[in-house]
């Protein structure tokens, strides 16, 4: 496969990208997104969540996965949207993604909530685009890159930056929690 | 890093933790005899460990460790403090050397060479010093040893036996001198041996190893003793040797051979039978059993005055005669040697698992426990009285099983504990002190990951303990104490978290000082008022020293702050309580991570929660509860409560009835309302991970029996949370903003009810 990427890029495709070249797309509120194969673990079924209390609202829960406590976190509010609505193809892409602390490489299994599982794709590296440097609704560091499939963009997404636990740690403290808990009673009413 | 060096690696270690804790026990009891012969065992194994693993510089030290402890244990030197000094610094430089190995540096560092060659001057300084006492010592110690003894004749019979209870070869090998001369490397000879079969034991005998002046490094003065069990031929090992069959010494021993065989092969070889005998021991062909046999025939040979080719008399006869003729060292010899066969015998109780393993089992065996609920909720909806009963004997059995899995990761602390006893000792020598440390509940078990992670913030606290706490000798007569400090560790389970403190009776805390350095670090205000409990914990604060001066030990301003961090950091938190002249105490509180611990499930809406059973006092209706006012009146006491449907902004209508959970955590009381109770039920904890390391009041999570997954409440962090809350609505300097949150959440209470 990557003799054939090379081929088609000719003497040009020189450089040695380790980047995977088989994505997972996926829709998440009408957009095509992808993340690399070599990243996803399973994808289940959307269900039995449960919900954490005192969190921002793009946590949306933990699930029971084998035995082991899973965070399920909404995409679309991470990237700073509305709440995903639940649908009948709604399901859960669990990855994992890796994250330095203090020398130490850790993994972490995380679920991401997203409308709908499309299929794997081949996006061979010279069909990637560096991304847009605004425009695309998205924090610029979350995307990897835009790939193009049959003249259409897909958003790779760089998946350690989007579900990086430290990131997120430090936005569920408990400092960040009261104002925005209190906002959300007035909500409630 | 090969599989050998590691397990080498891990084993030097536990053995020299053993070595350590001997030669403490040292100081206090120099003559107890069996603790000496402990400490040579361990730095034995530590050197024969490491000429498997040819690390010659552990090896060249702990040959010096070994000959003066062996002085010492043959009474040719009296146990004295410097000594037992100098052992100690024996042991922490045989732990660096191991460091350097598992480093996997070629050789220790230049600071490190030097403090070695420090030591082994003045070990060899002790050792010839004594060498001219060593004959008249001899004398005196045989024949102390001789009245000790008492006549037990049985259990010199008991020790018989024809046959030895092995069924491997048994081959014995000594290179000739011109092996290596001849191009061969007895390793490949060994290594090709094992090709034949499964190599148990190998013991190498470099006895004839000359003084290193004499040494002609291209001559070889190895010899072997291996045990090998295999299907091939007596034909088939000579073979093996058959390039050097001319220069080596080789016998070769079948298995289940005579005791007989061996004590003749004990007695051929040229080395000192008492140590071949233990080599074999080691190498697994005989039991300690046998190689007493092996010494009786030894001494029956010294003592009649055999000669060695002599046919050697039935096994019977050498007891029989033995007893006779030197029945007093017999029986010492063997009562020396079941005590080293009860500690092996102990050893091979242990097993050594990876924590990995262990874990997965855990998680396996939880999801076993999820599987067979829904088995059995399915069994009961079938309506089949024997699918039922046979369903709920086997959760019943799957929960027994989870337990003990539970279990098998629970450590007991005291291993922890007892590593102060060094600490103690040399920090108080260092100071001049005099302190002794006391140490309970050293039996409480909490998780294995806490138990490693809590040393260090324990250190600091020791430490800090003796250096600052504790007072010169002289101010603690002029106060009226006695002469030793005390300084002492505790643990011990308290709702449902582990308690661990370390107190001393030294000067305790000064108040005044501790303000003033926080006023001239800009920690307060002059003008701030704090109580008592605040004004203390200060010291927790980053920077924080009140000592003027350095010391080597502590006094630098951030062993506190580390200490608290870390110890957050586990999630857990520290206190210090002190009263001025009478001690100080630091309270620890940990969690235990991945314990069981029993929990009171209670629901709201539609999701559960875990409470600590320990926390909960007692359950209580409630009822006409309306009004802002979060407390009611529980037997004429003040009871506040949090609603924790507010808290966690659940959604829907509140239900007609709502029960309180009363709980009780660090000597205060709160009520919890909840929409249901749903009884008690084992938790197994599994923590949220670390992207929810900041979250307070949730403690962590657990899965129920229908898979689901249910949060475990932090009672006194949810409690402090609504305390804030409140603090910031109410207290009047705060700005705008509180004004908004009071508004909302005063509309959200009415909208509740």
């Amino acid at each position: 496969m990557g003799q054939l990427v090379h081929a088609q890029g000719g003497g040009a495709a020189v450089k040695v990208d380790e980047a995977p070249s088989q994505y997972l797309t996926f829709a998440l509120g009408g957009e095509m997104f992808a993340v690399g194969i070599l990243n996803v673990k399973e994808i289940i079924e959307y269900g039995n969540l449960t919900e954490i209390p005192m969190m921002p609202t793009f946590i949306r829960g933990v699930i029971n996965l084998r035995g082991s406590v899973v965070p399920v976190i909404d995409l679309s509010a991470r990237f700073g949207g509305k709440p995903a609505e639940l649908g009948r193809r709604t399901c859960i892409v669990i990855v994992e993604v890796t994250d330095e602390l203090e020398d130490q490489i850790s993994r972490h299994d995380i679920g991401i909530m997203v409308d709908a599982v499309s299929e794997v794709l081949d996006i061979p590296n010279s069909e990637i685009e560096p991304p847009p440097a605004f425009g695309a609704r998205i924090r610029a560091d979350f995307i990897f890159g835009m790939g193009k499939v049959n003249g259409k963009f897909v958003i790779i997404l760089n998946i350690n930056k989007v579900l990086s636990v430290e990131e997120i740690a430090m936005l569920t403290g408990t400092e960040n929690v009261s104002p925005e808990s209190l906002a959300g009673t007035g909500n409630i009413q | 890093m090969d599989e050998l060096t590691s397990v080498y690696i891990q084993e030097s270690r536990e053995q020299l933790a053993e070595m350590e804790a001997g030669l403490l026990r040292l100081e206090q009891n120099p003559d107890d005899h069996d603790n000496i012969n402990g400490i040579f065992r361990a730095a034995h194994t530590i050197k024969g460990g490491a000429g498997v693993v040819e690390c010659s510089f552990i090896v060249t030290f702990t040959h010096l460790v070994e000959n003066l402890l062996d002085s010492l244990r043959n009474g040719d030197i009296a146990v004295s403090a410097p000594l037992a000094t100098l052992l100690l610094e024996c042991c922490d430089h045989m732990g660096s050397l191991v460091d350097v190995l598992a480093a996997q540096l070629p050789e220790p560092a230049d600071d490190a060479m030097a403090r070695g060659n420090a030591l082994t001057v003045r070990l060899k300084d002790i050792l010839h010093t004594d060498k001219g006492q060593k004959t008249a010592a001899n004398g005196a110690t045989a024949s102390g040893a001789s009245l000790t003894v008492h006549d037990e004749v049985g259990e010199v019979e008991s020790s018989g036996g024809g046959v030895v209870n092995t069924d491997s070869w048994h081959i014995s090998v000594r290179f000739g001198r011109d092996v290596l001369r001849g191009g061969m490397d007895p390793l490949s000879f060994i290594r090709y041996l094992g090709s034949l079969g499964e190599i148990i034991g190998i013991e190498t005998i470099a006895d004839a190893i000359p003084a290193a002046a004499e040494m002609d490094p291209e001559s070889c003065y190895l010899g072997f003793e291996i045990r090998l069990q295999t299907k091939a031929s007596k034909a088939d090992i000579e073979n093996v040797f058959n390039f050097v069959s001319d220069e080596c010494e080789l016998r070769i021993l079948p298995p289940h051979s005579n005791v007989a065989d061996y004590i003749r092969l004990i007695k051929e070889l040229p080395e000192d039978s008492m140590r071949l005998g233990e080599m074999l021991v080691r190498s697994g062909a005989l039991t300690q059993t046998e190689v007493d046999q092996g010494l009786l025939t030894q001494h029956v040979s010294a003592a009649t005055a055999q000669v060695s080719d002599q046919p050697l008399p039935p096994l019977g006869e050498i007891l029989v005669e033995n007893k006779v003729v030197h029945k007093e060292l017999v029986e010492a010899a063997i009562a020396k040697q079941t005590q080293v066969g009860e500690k092996k015998a102990h050893d091979a109780q242990l097993v050594r698992v990876h924590a990995d393993k262990l874990d997965q089992l855990i998680d396996l065996v939880g999801e076993l426990v999820i599987a067979g609920a829904s088995a059995n909720l399915l069994a009961q909806k079938s309506k089949n009285g024997d699918l039922a009963e046979a369903t709920s004997v086997l959760s019943r059995l799957v929960e027994s099983i989870r337990d003990s899995a539970l279990q098998l990761r629970m450590v007991q602390i005291g291993d922890t504990f007892t590593r102060f006893n060094r600490v103690v000792r040399d920090v108080s020598k260092d100071l001049g002190k005099e302190i002794e440390l006391v140490i309970s509940g050293a039996e409480t078990e909490l998780d294995k990951t806490v138990v490693e992670k809590i040393g260090d913030p324990l250190m600091h606290l020791v430490r800090n303990s003796l250096d600052h706490g504790i007072e010169p000798v002289a101010v603690r007569l002029e106060r009226g104490k006695p002469a030793c400090g005390r300084v002492s560790l505790n643990a011990f389970h308290d709702s449902g978290i582990i308690v661990i403190q370390v107190s001393d009776d030294g000067g305790g805390l000064n108040r005044e000082r501790i303000r003033a350095k926080a006023i001239e670090r800009e920690l307060i205000q002059p003008g701030d008022t704090l109580t008592d409990k605040e004004m203390i914990n200060l010291i927790f604060e980053p920077g924080f020293s009140t000592v003027e001066k350095v010391s080597n030990l502590s006094g630098r301003g951030v062993g506190m702050d580390v200490v608290r961090r870390n110890i957050q950091s586990l999630r857990g938190t520290v206190e210090v309580t002190s009263s001025e002249g009478q001690g100080s105490t630091f309270t620890i509180r940990l969690p235990l991570t991945l314990a069981i611990i029993d929990g009171f499930l209670v629901g709201i809406e539609k999701a559960s929660y875990v409470i600590p059973l320990d926390s909960v006092v007692e359950c209580i209706e409630h009822k006409n509860l309306t009004g802002d006012r979060n407390f009611l009146n529980l037997r004429g006491e003040a009871l506040p409560f949090v609603r924790l449907r507010e808290m966690f902004e659940t959604e829907g209508e509140v239900p007609a009835r709502e029960s309180i959970v009363v709980v009780q955590f660090a000597g205060h009381r709160a009520g919890i309302v909840v929409d249901q109770l749903m009884g008690e039920f084992q938790t197994v904890i599994k923590p949220l991970g670390r992207m929810f390391a900041n979250l307070r009041g949730i403690g962590g999570s657990t899965i129920l029996g229908s898979g689901e997954v249910a949060l475990i409440l932090d009672v006194a962090a949810l409690v402090k949370i609504v305390t804030r809350k409140e603090e910031e609505r109410l207290l009047p300097n705060k700005n705008a903003t509180s004004f908004s949150s009071l508004a909302s959440t005063s509309s959200a209470l009415q909208s509740g009810r």
